[in-house]
C-alpha cells in the first residue's frame, strides 16, 4: 500500500542518515491507524546537558542562571540613577557629552553581558554510542609495553610539551586539550576558562571575547560613573547645598565597591589574554615552573603579547558545534510489515552492535 | 546513497534513497579517524590510513582527501590580516555584526561540506563508503561508514 511504502522509505531514511541520530532511545511503535506525519523535533529538545533554550533554540542559557539577574539589575539601577540624578546637574555645569558617553558605555556593557550569557561557550557535543564504543575498543586493545599510563588518559606532545588528555566519562570521549567538563552545566567546554555565576554561563572558547569586553567596558563604565559622581559632589558641595542629600541620591556606594573588584578582574584577565592562558590553567598551575626540573612552559603561547591578544580576542569566531536548531530524524517508526522486518530489527538494536556484525556474502 | 543532507519532507529524495537501497541492501560498520592534537588545538585529523579500509580504497587517495580536509580547516582557523579585521570590526560594533554577517569560518565550513559531498559522489560512494562531515560529529572525528552489500557479487 501507499502508506506502507512511505513507512519503508522512512525506515530507509533513518538508516541512511543514521549518522545524524543523537542516540535517542529506541523508537516506539505506533498503531497502524496513525498516519499523520509526526512533528519534527529539533536537537535542542533532546540536548543532554543542563541548559535551557529559548526562541526555538536560538538562545542558550545555563540551567542555573546564577546571579545574572542581580548583575543586570545592579548595572541598570546604577546607570539609571546616574542618568536621573547626576546627568542633569553635570550637563548644565560641564558638557552634554557626559550622558552621551555614559549611554554608549552602558549599551556596550549590557550588550556584552547578554552575549556572554546567551551564547554557546564552546560546548562539545557528546560522543554517539558507536563512536564511544570505538574509543573503548581502542583503550583496551592499545597500550605501549614500556610505560603504561593509567587507563582513561592519553599523553600527547604539543610543541615539545607533554599534555595529558583525560577521558570524560559523561561525554564518552577524550577531551581535547584545554577542554574541561563543567559540572554545573554538565558539558565539556572547549578552552574552558571558568563558570561565571555573575554571568550565569560558562566562559569558554566562543564567548571569552564577549566576557572580556564585558569586564573591560564595565570597568570603564563604573570608573566613568564614579568620576562623574565625585565631580558632581565636589561641585555641589562648593555651592553649599545639602551634601547628605547628594550622597543619598548618588550611585556612589555601589560603584565604589564594585570598581575595585571589576578593575582587578579586568587586570587579571588582561594578563591571561596576553599570556594565552585560561583561568583554569592558571589556578591549577598547569604550566608553572614548579613542576620538576623540566622546563614546562605554556605550549599554546605564541611568545608575543600582541599575537596572543590578537589570537584570543580577534581570532576567527568558531561555530557552535551543538547544532541546536537542526532537526532530529523522525524517531517514531510504525509497526513492521513482513518486508521491513530485517530493517526494523536492525534499527531497534543498539548501534554498538553494528561494528561486530558478520558480513555474510562478503567476498574480497 | 551519499545523502548527507536529506530533506526529510522531500519525496523525490526519499525515492532516490529507496531505489539505491533496494539495489544494495547494506550492513554498515564504521571507522573513526580521530583528531590530531600534536599541533595544538587547531582542527586537524590524523592522516594515518585505517587498516579497515585497506581492501576498499587506495591509501594515497584517502590520505590526499584527509590532507585537503586538514588544509581547509587550517584555512578556516588561520589568524592573519583578514581575521584580525573581522575581529576588530566585530569588537567595535559590540559583536553585533555576528548576527547579520556570516563569519569567515562559516564560509569555509560550507566549502568543506561541498568538498565532502563531492568526494563522496566521485570517489567513495562507488566503493561503498560514506564520509560524514566532521561538523556533524562536533569536529571530533571523521566517521567513515562502510557499506557491505548482502546481495551477491558486491564487496570488492
Amino acid at each position: 500500500t501507499c502508506n506502507g511504502h512511505s513507512y519503508i522509505m522512512k525506515n530507509c531514511e533513518y538508516q541512511q542518515i543514521d549518522a545524524r541520530a543523537l542516540g535517542t532511545p529506541a523508537s516506539s511503535f505506533q498503531p497502524c491507524t496513525e498516519m499523520k506525519v509526526p512533528r519534527l523535533r529539533r536537537k535542542w529538545e533532546v540536548f543532554p546537558g543542563k541548559n535551557r533554550f529559548y526562541c526555538d533554540g536560538r538562545i542558550i542559557l545555563a540551567r542555573q542562571s546564577g546571579i545574572l539577574p542581580l548583575t543586570l539589575g545592579l548595572i541598570v539601577v546604577t546607570s539609571v540613577l546616574f542618568f536621573a540624578f547626576d546627568c542633569p546637574f553635570l550637563v548644565t555645569h560641564l558638557t552634554v557629552c557626559i550622558p552621551v558617553i555614559g549611554g554608549v558605555l552602558f549599551l556596550f556593557v549590557v550588550i556584552s553581558l547578554l552575549q556572554t550569557s546567551l551564547t554557546d561557550p564552546g560546548i562539545l557535543p557528546r560522543a554517539l554510542p558507536d563512536e564511544a564504543a570505538d574509543i573503548e575498543k581502542q583503550i583496551y586493545t592499545s597500550g605501549s609495553s614500556m610505560y603504561r599510563p593509567p587507563p582513561r588518559t592519553k599523553e600527547i606532545l604539543i610543541n615539545q610539551q607533554v599534555v595529558k588528555l583525560k577521558y570524560c566519562f559523561t561525554c564518552k570521549m577524550f577531551r581535547p586539550p584545554r577542554t574541561s567538563h563543567c559540572s554545573l552545566c554538565d558539558n565539556c567546554v572547549e578552552r574552558f576558562d571558568h563558570h561565571c555565576p555573575w554571568v550565569g554561563n560558562c566562559v569558554g572558547k566562543r564567548n571569552y571575547r564577549f566576557f572580556y569586553s564585558f569586564i573591560v567596558s564595565l570597568s570603564f563604565h563604573t570608573s566613568f560613573i564614579f568620576g562623574c559622581v565625585v565631580t558632581h559632589l565636589t561641585l555641589r558641595s562648593q555651592g553649599g547645598n545639602g551634601l547628605v542629600q547628594a550622597v543619598q541620591e548618588s550611585p556612589l556606594v555601589i560603584c565604589f565597591f564594585s570598581i575595585w573588584s571589576v578593575l582587578g578582574l579586568s587586570g587579571f584577565h588582561t594578563y591571561l589574554v596576553a599570556s594565552n592562558l585560561t583561568t583554569n590553567e592558571d589556578i591549577k598551575g598547569s604550566w608553572s615552573s614548579k613542576r620538576g626540573a623540566e622546563d614546562s612552559g605554556n605550549p599554546y603561547t605564541y611568545n608575543s603579547i600582541f599575537i596572543n591578544c590578537c589570537a584570543t580576542l580577534c581570532g576567527p569566531m568558531p561555530p557552535s558545534l551543538i547544532d541546536r536548531r537542526g532537526f532530529l530524524p523522525p524517531d517514531d517508526i510504525p509497526p513492521v510489515a513482513a518486508a521491513d522486518l530485517e530493517l526494523s530489527s536492525f534499527l531497534a538494536k543498539n548501534d554498538t552492535n553494528m561494528v561486530g556484525m558478520p558480513s555474510s556474502g562478503h567476498t574480497s | 546513497m551519499n545523502e548527507t543532507t536529506v530533506q526529510l519532507n522531500d519525496k523525490t529524495a526519499r525515492t532516490h534513497i529507496l531505489q539505491d537501497l533496494q539495489h544494495q541492501a547494506a550492513i554498515a560498520s564504521k571507522v573513526y579517524v580521530q583528531r590530531d592534537y600534536n599541533s595544538g588545538t587547531i582542527c586537524k585529523f590524523q592522516t594515518k590510513f585505517p587498516s579497515e579500509l585497506e581492501s576498499r580504497v587506495d591509501k594515497q587517495q584517502f590520505e590526499e582527501t584527509m590532507q585537503t580536509l586538514n588544509n581547509l580547516y587550517a584555512e578556516a582557523e588561520k589568524i592573519g590580516g583578514k581575521s584580525y579585521l573581522e575581529g576588530c570590526l566585530a569588537c567595535m560594533t559590540a559583536y553585533t555584526i555576528f548576527l547579520c554577517m556570516e563569519t569567515h569560518y562559516e564560509k569555509v565550513l560550507k566549502k568543506i561540506a561541498r568538498f565532502i559531498k563531492e568526494q563522496n559522489e566521485k570517489i567513495y560512494a562507488p566503493l561503498g563508503l560514506l564520509l560524514t562531515d566532521p561538523i556533524e560529529r562536533g569536529l571530533r572525528v571523521v566517521e567513515i561508514t562502510i557499506f557491505e552489500d548482502r546481495s551477491i557479487g558486491f564487496g570488492r
